[in-house]
C-alpha cells in the first residue's frame, strides 16, 4: 500500500462483468475492512484512464466483442501494465484471464493480449460448465480450489507461467491444470465471484498488496460450509 | 383442419386429462408433446383462425400474459398459457383445450419467440425486457436481442408492443415498422450499459437512455406508467387498481393495456378485469397457516429479486435458493444483487444453495437465521406476515409444502 488505505480497482465493468464479478471486490473490500484496513474500490469504465496506483486490481468474465474492445483499450491506455510494473496484484477471471496472456481467440479472431502473463488461448472443442475443483500450486500455501466454470476457451502455459491448480474436477485449462499464476498476477477459469469459495485466496491477494505476512482470522464458518458442500458435490459418497 | 391434425388434437387432449388424473401436474406438456408427434404442424392448425398475442421476456411474462389475456377477454374468450407452459409443447396443449376461440394470448419463451412467430403467425407480439438468466444455460443476452431482431424483420405485418426503457429491446423492435412503445420503468440496468448496434456506452438520465457513439436512443413512449396509473396514447391518465403488489406489477399492467390496444380494448373496459385477476400459478398467493399468513414471492433473477424486495412488506421474510436444472446450476448472481434492504427485518435462509447466500448476506452485512425446512421457519417467526422469496424450484417447493393437508 502506498499510504494507510488499500485501493481496489474493478477494471472496465461496462464492458467484463458477467454474473457476479462484482462480488469479488466486495468481498476483498469487507475482508480488508474487518482486518481494520481502511479501504477504497474504484469502478473504472473502458472510457476513463486506468490508475497507475492502486493496489489490486480486479478484471472479469464477459462475451467476445466486449474482451477485444477491452483489450485493445488497455493497451492503448498502458496504465495497467505500469500499475502491475510497479508491483499491483491482480485476481483475472475468465476472459480478463484470457487477456491477461499474448493472444486469445474472439469472435473467430485471434487477438493480442496485454502480455503480463506467459500464456496463450484458443478455443475448446465443447463448453466447459460445471464445478471446477483443484488443488493449488503448494507454493502458494492454500487450501483447494473450488470454483464453477463455464468457457468455452482452453489456455496453455509457457515457461513463465505456472499453473494456479492441478484438476481434480472440471476442465479448467486443458483438463490436467487450471488458471495461471505469475509474480502477484493470479487468472482463473473459477467464473464470477471466485473469492466467495476461496476465502483464503483473497487474504492472499490482501497479504501481497499489504506486505503483512498474516492477518487476523475472520469467522468464515459460513465459508467452510460452503466449501466444503462443493468440494465433493457430485462425487460419489 | 386437416384429419392429422383433428387427430393430433384429440390425442392431445386425452393425453393430458390422463396426465392430469394421474396427478402429474396439469398435462399441458405432455398433451403437446404427444399431439406435435401426430401432427408437427399441429400449432400452425390450432393457430389458425385466431388473433393471436405473443408476451416474450426475461421478466414478467407470466404475470404479463394473465393481465393480457383478462384485458382481451373484453372482446371474447382466449385461449392462453396460463400455467407457464411457455415453449410450443405447452402452447400447443393450450390451443387444443380450449378448442375454438377468436383470441389467443401465449406466453412464450424468448428463446423459442421466432419458432412460434412463424408457427402462430401472431397479430402482436410483446417485448418485455431482456437481461441475465441462467447464463450457463441460456444464450448469452446479446444473442437473444439479435435473435428477436432477426424473426421481427422477415415479419412487418406484426405489430410490436415493446418496452422503450430496455436499450436491448428496443434495439431488437426497431426492425419493425409498426412498433408501440410504453415505459413501464427498468429497476435492472447492468446488461445494457454498451450499445447492441455500436459496441459504444449507453448512458442515462432520469429516465431517458441514448448511445454515445451512434443513433439508438429511447423512441418515446405512448404508454406511461405514473404514479399509480398509466397514461394512454391519447394522454389519458387511467387508475390502474390491482390486487397484485408492486409498482413492477404496475408496468405489468400497461403492458398488458397496450397489447390489448392493438385489438381495440380501451384501458376502460379493460381495467376492471385487470383488477379481479389475484394470484398467478401461486405467485403473489397468501396463505393462512398456524396465525401466520404467508405470501409467496418468485425472484429468479437479480431483476426479478429487485423487484421482489419492492413488493415485499417489513415483515419476517424467508429465503429459499436452489439450483436444480431448471434453476440454473450456478449461484453467482447471487452477487449481483444488493440484499441491503433487508437489513430492516428478520431474515431467515432455506433451500439447496443456503450456504451459497448465507455467505453473500454475510459479506452485505444482512443479518440471518440458517432453517433446514419451511416449518422450521414458521416455528421462528412470530404471528403475522412472513415473506417468502425463492427461485424456481425452492419456490415449488414451497407452495408443494403449503398445498399438504395438516
Ligand atoms: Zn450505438
Amino acid at each position: 500500500m502506498n499510504d494507510s488505505t488499500l485501493r481496489i480497482v474493478w477494471i472496465y465493468p461496462d464492458l467484463l462483468s458477467t454474473y457476479g464479478d462484482r462480488g469479488n471486490m466486495l468481498i476483498l473490500a469487507h475482508r480488508a475492512a474487518a482486518r481494520g484496513i481502511p479501504v477504497e474500490t474504484y469502478e473504472v469504465r473502458s472510457d476513463m484512464q486506468m490508475p497507475t496506483t492502486a493496489d489490486i486490481y480486479l478484471i472479469g468474465g464477459g462475451e467476445d466483442g466486449p474482451q477485444a474492445l477491452a483489450a485493445q483499450r488497455l493497451i492503448a491506455d498502458g496504465g495497467l501494465n505500469r500499475a502491475v510494473a510497479q508491483g499491483a496484484s491482480v485476481l483475472a477471471i475468465c476472459a480478463g484471464y484470457q487477456l491477461f496472456g499474448h493472444s486469445f481467440f474472439a469472435k473467430g479472431t485471434k487477438c493480442g493480449g496485454l502480455g503480463l502473463l506467459d500464456i496463450t488461448s484458443d478455443r475448446g472443442e465443447t463448453r466447459a460448465v460445471g464445478e471446477l475443483r483443484g488443488d493449488i500450486d503448494p507454493r502458494l500455501g492454500l487450501p483447494p480450489l473450488t470454483g464453477f466454470e463455464n468457457h468455452g476457451g482452453r489456455t496453455h502455459l509457457g515457461a513463465h507461467a505456472a499453473p494456479l491448480a492441478r484438476v481434480t474436477g472440471g476442465i479448467g485449462n486443458d483438463g490436467q491444470t487450471e488458471g495461471a499464476w505469475y509474480g502477484k498476477i493470479i487468472g482463473t477459469y473459477s467464473h464470477g465471484p471466485a473469492l466467495a469459495r476461496n476465502p483464503a485466496l483473497a487474504d492472499l491477494l490482501l497479504r501481497w498488496s499489504t506486505g503483512a505476512d498474516r492477518l487476523a482470522p475472520l469467522d468464515d464458518t459460513w465459508a467452510e460450509r460452503l466449501r466444503g458442500e462443493r468440494l465433493t458435490a457430485g462425487l460419489p459418497a | 383442419m386437416p384429419l392429422r391434425a383433428i387427430v393430433a388434437t384429440t390425442a392431445s387432449k386425452t393425453a393430458a386429462a390422463l396426465s392430469r388424473a394421474a396427478g402429474r401436474g396439469d398435462g399441458s406438456v405432455i398433451g403437446g408433446w404427444i399431439g406435435l408427434k401426430i401432427d408437427p404442424d399441429l400449432l400452425a392448425h390450432l393457430a389458425s383462425g385466431r388473433a393471436v398475442a405473443l408476451v416474450s421476456g426475461t421478466n414478467g411474462k407470466t404475470t404479463t400474459t394473465r393481465l393480457t389475456a383478462a384485458a382481451v377477454g373484453v372482446l371474447g374468450r382466449v385461449a392462453t398459457n396460463s400455467y407457464g407452459a411457455n415453449m410450443p409443447t405447452g402452447h400447443t396443449s393450450a390451443l387444443a383445450k380450449e378448442g375454438h376461440t377468436p383470441f389467443a394470448v401465449l406466453e412464450t419463451d424468448e428463446h423459442y419467440l421466432p419458432q412460434v412467430i412463424e408457427a402462430t403467425r401472431p397479430k402482436v407480439v410483446a417485448l418485455l425486457n431482456l437481461s441475465r438468466d441462467q447464463l450457463d444455460r441460456a444464450k448469452e443476452v446479446a444473442m437473444m436481442a439479435q435473435l428477436w431482431k432477426t424473426a421481427l424483420a422477415g415479419h412487418p405485418e406484426i405489430r410490436v408492443v415493446a418496452n422503450a426503457d430496455d436499450p436491448l429491446v428496443v434495439w431488437a423492435a426497431a426492425a419493425s415498422p409498426q412498433t408501440t412503445w410504453f415505459s413501464a420503468g427498468q429497476r435492472w440496468q447492468d446488461d445494457s450499459s454498451v450499445c447492441p448496434e455500436s459496441g459504444h456506452p449507453i448512458e442515462r438520465a432520469g429516465g431517458d437512455w441514448w448511445c454515445v457513439g451512434c443513433p439508438l436512443r429511447r423512441p418515446t413512449p405512448q404508454w406511461v406508467v405514473e404514479e399509480d396509473g398509466v397514461i394512454d396514447p391519447r394522454g389519458d391518465w387511467h387508475l390502474v387498481k390491482l390486487q397484485l403488489p408492486g409498482k413492477v406489477n404496475l408496468g405489468n399492467a400497461a403492458t398488458a393495456l397496450a397489447v390489448a390496444g392493438e385489438f381495440g380494448v380501451r384501458p376502460i373496459e379493460a381495467l376492471p378485469r385487470l383488477s379481479r385477476v389475484t394470484s398467478i400459478a401461486g405467485r403473489y398467493a397468501q396463505v393462512d397457516r398456524d396465525g401466520r399468513n404467508i405470501r409467496l414471492l418468485l425472484a429468479k433473477n437479480p431483476a426479478s429479486w429487485l423487484e421482489a424486495f419492492d413488493m415485499a412488506d417489513q415483515a419476517p421474510t424467508l429465503l429459499s435458493i436452489n439450483a436444480r436444472d431448471p434453476d440454473g446450476l450456478d449461484t453467482s448472481w447471487l452477487w449481483d444483487v444488493d440484499f441491503s434492504p433487508l437489513r430492516d427485518r428478520p431474515v431467515l435462509i432455506t433451500g439447496d444453495r443456503a450456504y451459497d447466500l448465507a455467505v453473500r448476506l454475510q459479506v452485505n452485512q444482512v443479518p440471518f437465521q440458517h432453517v433446514h425446512t419451511f416449518d422450521e421457519a414458521l416455528a421462528q417467526v412470530p404471528p403475522g406476515r412472513l415473506e417468502v422469496i425463492a427461485n424456481y424450484t425452492a419456490f415449488q417447493d414451497i407452495r408443494a409444502v403449503l398445498d399438504r393437508v395438516n
